[in-house]
């Protein structure tokens, strides 16, 4: 059935492939946070055993090694001892079982700083904050970026000399660097916008107009640090893509004919397009990476911020958890596009027809 | 020599060849008349620029002129040794399973593509935060360069390929030479300019990464780097108390190599390869 649908043959034969990343990515994280030798039972320990006598210190402890999961436990639930009465630790492989199985039931487990909390809880609360920084700043940076990349290609003269310049200057900047800038000139200095958080203190995240308004209030710093960044990185690349497009002899051909300008942009946009889409699934990574950062810059109530704090309080699985979440949202989000690029790009459509 | 008359002609890479070799002068030769222990409290917390401290003091009370240098000496030592190690495991992967092509190309460009999908900083935020002791900056160097290779093996690997069925790359086959041998002295000069824009490019990254990983707290122990500066200027609120020599200095250095070596690669770019001069 397959062989007669060659762009669903690309989608199924792209999703495989990303199993497979998916697999190797969660190996990862299950795995470079254990390279250390620090255990969340011990950080929670040196927190709650102050004032505890030796036997309850002990129960504690066991109930936290049976609560993430180092212990084996038998059937009711127990946990099981060696002959000298010490609980039997899981090996690392049994771990990483128990580990995917508690991935796929959506259960990261429970944070150690912020302790009886699940990190699931967590996430669920911080996502929509990065989700709503995130997926406008790259989605208009992209569209915008490319625009302003494919008329600086077709104008040349002034706009280019200006524009390139200063699209190279926007994309060396670390994302950082610029919001801290930011923060400085606008928040500080001048006082016209906010800096610290992502609503007024006295609101709590709920429908109305008033979160809103603060909301967007909040929302204009951040998202003007990580969306300045990305038009610059898209509009060197788009450039150079069109530059080579209007070399080409359809373009050439074109103005012979008299075609309109406008017509002649539009055919040359949609072909140097395709090659920035696949660029922008290879970016993504990258661009998700900085604007994480700015959010820990603006203290933003997202996923950036859920890191930083796990990191300086060594919370491993609400480390582990938030990373496991922006892979998969990255690999999803690539994914996207590969099948979006096989919908879209005529050559690859005719490679696979030829193929067949 | 022509190369290097083109080179000259372009203005960006005279303007970026001249910014980096300024920072790298003031990196090279600042320990020279500058003391560079940032360890020395020479002034009070948050003094303003004057005639004694032309950046003034951070939060420590040492010279921010002081702090600036060593900083930049450690940025630019992690792009180089992280630009170089992952230009080398890069180019390596890619000449390799360019020239071999078949099973081990296929396996070697699952695994680039596999990585270069999977954030690196993730990566690098995941594998610093278990080495909790030892984190100098020599091995977040390394750690960089081993996480960031992927996109310069994948650049490579296209260019391997295309030489390979060149007919000199036939003949050095037909004489004896081994896999290696060609690899190395056979199709390896044919890029060796691609392979010194990737290793520019690299570079930025390095330095980049290791400005975020210590903007996120997981810096080196053991040296003053500019991502580092910047970090301690936000965690001791030199932003609130409105002290900008605590910050913009070391952003605008960090800024100037990075923009230093895009522009560098840029004006590379546009003499390698002439469709773009125009």
């Amino acid at each position: 059935m397959l062989q007669n649908h060659p762009t669903l043959a690309h989608i199924v034969g792209r999703a495989g492939w990303y199993l497979v990343t998916f697999l190797v990515a969660i190996t990862i994280n299950f795995f470079l946070p254990r390279l250390g030798d620090a255990n969340p039972v011990d950080t929670i320990m040196a927190k709650v055993s102050e004032g505890l006598d030796a036997a309850s210190a002990r129960a504690k402890e066991e109930a936290y090694l049976k609560e993430f999961n180092l212990v084996e436990v038998d059937g009711a639930g127990n946990v099981r001892r060696d002959a000298r009465g010490k609980p039997v630790r899981t090996s690392l492989g049994r771990q990483f079982i128990n580990y995917l199985g508690m991935c796929l039931r959506g259960d990261l487990g429970s944070s150690v700083l912020q302790h009886p909390k699940r990190v699931s809880e967590i996430i669920k609360a911080a996502l929509p904050w990065t989700l709503a920084l995130q997926l406008p700043t790259i989605v208009f940076g992209w569209l915008i970026g490319n625009g302003l990349g494919a008329l600086a290609a077709y104008k040349r003269g002034v706009f280019d000399k200006l524009m390139y310049p200063l699209a190279l200057l926007a994309s060396a900047i670390p994302a950082f660097c610029f919001g801290m800038l930011l923060v400085y000139v606008f928040g500080i200095r001048l006082e016209w916008f906010p800096t610290v958080g992502g609503y007024d203190d006295g609101l709590t995240p709920e429908l109305s107009l008033a979160f809103f308004r603060s909301a967007s209030y909040y929302y204009v710093l951040p998202f003007s640090s990580v969306f300045l960044i990305v038009v610059g990185g898209q509009a060197i690349g788009m450039r150079s893509m069109c530059i080579y497009e209007l070399g080409t002899d359809y373009v050439k051909y074109a103005k012979l004919l008299g075609i309109k300008e406008s017509k002649i942009l539009l055919y040359m946009f949609r072909n140097a397009m395709l090659p920035q889409l696949t660029g922008l699934a290879l970016a993504l990574g990258t661009m998700v990476g900085g604007a994480l950062i700015a959010e820990m810059i603006f203290s933003y109530p997202g996923l950036g911020m859920a890191v930083l704090t796990a990191i300086q309080g060594n919370d491993y699985p609400l480390i582990s958890g938030c990373t496991l979440l922006v892979t998969v949202s990255v690999l999803c989000a690539n994914f996207s596009v590969d099948v979006l690029v096989g919908f879209l790009d005529p050559r690859i459509r005719a490679a696979r027809q030829a193929g067949k | 020599m022509r190369l290097l008359r083109n080179l000259l002609k372009s203005p960006f890479f005279v303007l970026g060849m001249s910014l980096f070799v300024l920072t790298l002068l003031l990196a090279l030769l600042g320990p020279l008349f500058l003391n560079l222990d940032v360890n020395n409290r020479a002034g009070l917390a948050y003094m303003a620029p004057s005639a004694r401290h032309w950046l003034g003091t951070d939060h420590m009370g040492v010279d921010m002129i002081s702090m600036l240098v060593a900083g930049l000496r450690s940025s630019l030592y992690v792009g180089f040794l992280a630009g170089s190690v992952a230009t080398s495991v890069g180019t390596l992967v890619g000449l390799y399973g360019g020239y071999k092509g078949g099973v081990i190309d296929d396996v070697l460009t699952v695994g680039t593509n596999l990585f270069l999908v999977i954030p690196s900083l993730i990566v690098l935020i995941l594998l610093s935060a278990s080495i909790e002791n030892g984190r100098s900056l020599t091995l977040i160097a390394l750690i960089i360069g081993c996480t960031t290779w992927t996109w310069s093996a994948r650049a490579v690997r296209a260019q391997a390929a295309s030489l390979r069925n060149r007919d000199h790359v036939a003949l050095a086959r037909i004489n004896g030479y081994g896999t290696l041998g060609i690899v190395i002295f056979h199709i390896m000069p044919y890029l060796l300019s691609y392979i010194f824009m990737v290793f520019i490019l690299q570079m930025a990254a390095g330095i980049l990464s290791e400005a975020s990983l210590s903007m996120l707290g997981l810096g080196p122990y053991d040296s003053v780097s500019l991502g580092k500066i910047l970090n301690e200027a936000k965690t001791n609120e030199a932003l609130t108390d409105g002290a900008w020599w605590a910050f913009a200095p070391a952003m605008v250095l960090i800024t100037t190599v990075v923009f230093s070596l895009y522009i560098i690669n840029t004006s590379l770019e546009g003499v390698f390869n002439p469709r773009l001069r125009k």
